[in-house]
């Protein structure tokens, strides 16, 4: 290992930048005769749209210009589209309405857009903002998420009981056959909570129009580029492609919620062209919590079946998953193909059935979220795994390794459809416990007990599916894209390297990561290699990221393009030494004629290739730059074991995280201080998930309740432990790297880890997340009464 | 309109500007200075916290009227005027304290407060300080490593 190449833990080539002021983020960008764009929301979750008055609000001071949604059909702009089509269980596919980028006829939320000014400065345009008049007639709204398919109201008329899909998994008469035989059946039903995803940047967007050429640019927060230029030229705005340029620059954090194509940003793009001018907007963090696409959700019954041992003979799920008023960009697919297949867990359960129902509510669109289907998966398995070793008394740890997936029975299909491709379990078990000393936790749970505490232990064995996706796969479940990637190694004349990548990062490291694999596999200096991201007029094509997918595909790219620099650059070199090219082997930097001291540095190579005097251009064309596009054969499947210790003080219902052990296996590794980075911030999440975030819309209003840092609980420094973070590496076996994806992991695994925890200290089977203090408390106290009796 | 001046990273600065500009929006968008970010408005996330006549600001509670005639130092100040990085600046580089970088100029900013009135903190006290700075990436693991190698660095 060089100091830079793989597996070393090299220091971020983007932390200068950031660390002295020199991002730019798209809210940094400032434009030639850039106006200011503000959306007027709804103040109603539901309710009539009547006339809209914007004569005053157009008159005013440096106002340019009020949109409405008559504007926008006037111009045939589309509505925002789904990029996701289920197919329901009865056949037929999920039901999609219609979502226009302004309100028509009715409002759906409380935050859907009504009207959009463009003013001089944001001040004006705020203020004429306000002195537009919008009449509404209220309707009831629909926010219960259990409750959506009886509500008397109904948010689209396209579906009368707020019924979106109905859909199903796994073999149904199988798993009733194995409840029947069952020695003990284990139950529970909880809510996952809903949660809103809070990146640190706020979204932003600024689109420009040149008049000259006919071009469009956009400036936008988001995880995926490419994908925005095509959901937005293609089915919004009707710009042909070539003409249309999106530029997702520094992106100050994603979590998911800048993968989705928003409204915004193609209204700012329409309205660049009919005011003549460059129009920006930037989210208010008011409005990101109104209107960001928000995570989980669901509410969820879950039973297993065991025989006396504890062998695991069934499984049976039935959620019910709130996608808010309008279907996001990949909403249908999160609480289905992203969750329900992710039910066999790390366990050799035979039989599994699922059924979930999504429902439309008057709230905020919902959609992936860190982990995305698969932390609510998680949820279900590691919470009734717990939950049957307590019902036979079984040590939580012995119940799992009882029912892990053996490493010889790789590639392994579970019930539900996956085909897991390498794990080994048990090691990572084993690891955890070493970490966090399970052995000796009684006697840390008497000593805390002399404390007046009450101290607990939680497990989470968890699997995810990432590195999203095999095209051909997602295609047939509805995934209306492909999800390769591209990429391209460009040597220059003088042998530095551009590295283009069609991921996306937005704190992932990858122009660190990416430099460290070109630079370990061409022998290139770290220093000469810079990555290029994020800009769809420099890069061929790209799908983004998320879904912990890019090292896994967009790496895979890489390594394909390195492939082919190295052939090419084997039949340059064969010619410069006048050797045959089987004979030339490629190490370290160099060709060398195999069995001689003849060599040529790639730099060598990289300078005749573009100044091709001696060059056989009979046979080659000049140049040293290639490209390839990567579509994995399967996803990859990281897992591990997390496990938390908390100390609950019954008088307070305080509960500390005392300690955590999470050892995660991502197969290779580039930069492991990167991958534990990854690590720290996803556990950080699955532990405001567990502990401090539920996101509250009023049940009758549909107001957000939690609708600012002083209503939502966001994790800060003084909440959170710090961690053991430890690894297995067992490498995919059907990427060229042998990687399988780390951004998600920690989010995955935390939440159930963090309630087994809880729930074991409380010795309660269950508890809601979040674990605030008056649930705790209330839960303790009510232990306590018990314990009088 | 009041013209406001004052001394931003050591250069007098004097602008015209409307009576409701907060400092952060008149560092942001009449000086320029954008590494000071603007992540919420009720002044909880941090991510616009600059040094203020030596106290750690969130320069989104403050009119940019209130500051005139003061010391400001922005994220872009921090380091030396040859370029070399002020040791917060370093140690939050060499234990990977950000990912996505959008809090960092107000965590840099308010760990170099925190050092100023607890050179040598332990761990819950660097928690306790940063309270008021969210971060959504990182969960706060190698900030806290980066305090206590500043810690260190600036006791030297």
């Amino acid at each position: 290992m060089t100091e830079t190449g793989i597996g070393a833990r090299v220091k971020r080539k983007e932390d200068f930048r950031f660390l002295t002021g020199q991002g730019t983020y798209t809210d940094d960008i400032n434009r030639h005769g850039q106006a200011h764009a503000c959306f007027l929301r709804s103040p109603h979750a539901h309710a009539k749209l009547g006339a809209i008055n914007a004569a005053k609000a157009k008159a005013m001071p440096g106002v340019l210009a009020v949109f409405t949604h008559a504007d926008l059909a006037a111009d045939k702009v589309g509505g925002v589209p789904c990029g996701f089509g289920l197919t329901q269980k009865n056949g037929k596919p999920q039901i999609e309405p219609p979502h226009p980028a302004l309100a028509a006829g009715k409002v759906r939320y409380a935050g859907d857009a009504v009207a959009m000014v463009v003013a001089e400065t944001l001040a004006q345009a705020r203020d004429a903002a306000e002195a537009i008049e919008v009449g509404y007639s209220e309707l009831p709204a629909v926010v219960d998420t259990a409750g959506a398919p009886r509500a008397k109201s109904a948010v689209h008329d396209e579906a009368p009981n707020n019924v979106c899909f109905e859909w199903e998994i796994g073999d149904k008469a199988k798993t009733d056959e194995a409840f029947a035989k069952a020695a003990n059946v284990s139950k529970l039903e909880f809510v996952n909570n809903r949660l809103i995803p809070n990146a640190m940047e706020p979204r932003a967007a600024v689109g420009e129009y040149d008049r000259a050429t006919g071009n469009y640019t956009l400036y936008t927060t988001s995880q995926n580029p490419h994908v925005i230029r095509l959901l937005m030229g293609a089915f919004v705005l009707a710009i042909p492609e070539h003409r249309l340029r999106v530029v997702a620059p520094d992106v100050g954090g994603g979590f998911g919620s800048k993968i989705f194509h928003y409204a915004e940003e193609a209204l700012v793009t329409w309205a660049c062209r009919k005011v003549g001018r460059p129009v920006k907007w930037t989210a208010e963090r008011s409005e990101s919590f109104l209107t960001d696409a928000h995570g989980r959700d669901h509410v969820t019954k879950v039973e297993l079946a065991t025989d006396r041992e504890g062998n695991f003979l069934g499984l049976r799920v039935h959620s019910i998953a709130n996608l808010g008023a309008y279907l996001s960009t990949f909403a249908p697919m999160v609480p289905t193909w992203l969750y329900a297949p992710l039910f066999a867990g790390q366990y050799r359960t035979p039989a599994i059935h699922a059924e979930v129902i999504g429902v439309f509510t008057n709230t905020s669109p919902v959609d992936a979220y860190r982990g995305a289907g698969r932390p609510e998966a998680t949820y279900v398995v590691e919470r009734i795994v717990e939950t049957a070793a307590r019902d036979l008394k079984l040590d939580p740890a012995e119940i799992r390794r009882k029912n892990f997936i053996a490493p010889a029975q790789f590639p392994y299909t579970t019930p539900v459809v996956l085909q897991y491709d390498s794990g080994q379990y048990a090691l990572a078990m084993d690891k955890a416990c070493q970490l966090i000393d399970y052995k000796n936790f009684a006697k840390r749970k008497a000593e805390a007990e002399k404390r007046g505490r009450l101290r607990g232990i939680g497990f989470s064995a968890y699997i995810e599916a990432c590195g999203v996706a095999p095209s051909a796969v997602a295609g047939a479940i509805g995934a209306r894209a492909g999800l390769y990637e591209a990429g391209v190694i460009r040597f220059h004349p003088t042998g530095s390297v551009t590295v283009i990548t069609g991921t996306h990062s937005h704190g992932q490291g990858h122009e660190t990561t990416f430099a460290q694999l070109v630079s370990d596999r061409l022998g290139v200096p770290y220093d000469s290699i810079d990555v290029v991201h994020g800009d769809t007029d420099r890069i061929p094509f790209g799908m983004g990221t998320y879904g912990s997918r890019s090292i896994a595909v967009g790496g895979s790219a890489l390594s394909k393009a390195m492939d082919k620099i190295v052939d090419k650059g084997k039949r340059i070199a064969a010619h410069l030494m006048e050797a045959a090219v089987q004979d030339i082997e490629f190490k370290n930097g160099a060709f060398r004629v195999a069995g001689t001291d003849k060599q040529k540095t790639i730099q060598e190579v990289a300078f005749a290739a573009y100044v091709p005097h001696n060059y056989p251009l009979n046979e080659l064309e000049p140049g040293l730059e290639e490209t390839a596009y990567y579509d994995p054969a399967n996803f990859t499947y990281p897992a591990g074991t997390h496990i938390a210790e908390v100390e609950v003080d019954p008088q307070t219902g305080q509960v500390e995280v005392v300690d955590w052990a999470a050892v995660d296996d991502f197969g290779n590794v580039i930069n492991p201080m990167i991958v534990e980075g990854q690590v720290h911030g996803g556990i950080a999440q699955g532990i405001g998930q567990a502990l401090l975030e539920g996101c509250v819309y009023d049940d009758r209003s549909g107001q957000l309740v939690t609708g600012s840092y002083m209503d939502y609980c966001m994790p800060r420094a003084d909440n959170l432990p710090s961690y053991r973070v430890d690894m297995t590496h067992t490498p995919c076996p059907h990427n060229p790297l042998g990687v399988k994806g780390c951004g998600e992991a920690g989010a995955i695994a935390a939440p159930a880890a963090l309630m087994n925890a809880i729930t074991n200290a409380l010795g309660i089977k269950d508890l809601a997340m979040p674990a605030t203090p008056e649930r705790v408390w209330r839960a303790a106290q009510a232990r306590g009464a018990r314990a009088a009796e | 309109m009041p013209t406001v001046s004052m001394t931003v990273n050591g250069k007098s600065v004097g602008k015209t500007v409307e009576d409701r500009t907060l400092l952060v929006q008149f560092l942001r968008q009449d000086l320029g200075l954008t590494g000071t970010h603007v992540g919420c408005d009720t002044s909880q996330c941090g991510a616009c916290v600059v040094d203020v006549n030596g106290h750690a600001v969130k320069a989104c509670t403050l009119l940019a009227a209130q500051t005139e005639g003061a010391r400001v130092t922005t994220i872009e100040g921090l380091a030396a005027a040859d370029g070399a990085l002020h040791p917060m600046q370093q140690a939050f580089m060499d234990n990977h304290a950000l990912q996505c970088g959008f809090c960092t100029p107000g965590m840099v900013m308010s760990a170099v407060d925190l050092l100023k009135r607890h050179p040598n903190p332990d761990e819950q006290t660097i928690r306790r300080e940063l309270e008021g700075n969210l971060c959504r990436c990182t969960g706060y693991h190698n900030i806290v490593k980066a305090v206590q190698q500043a810690a260190k660095a600036m006791a030297r």
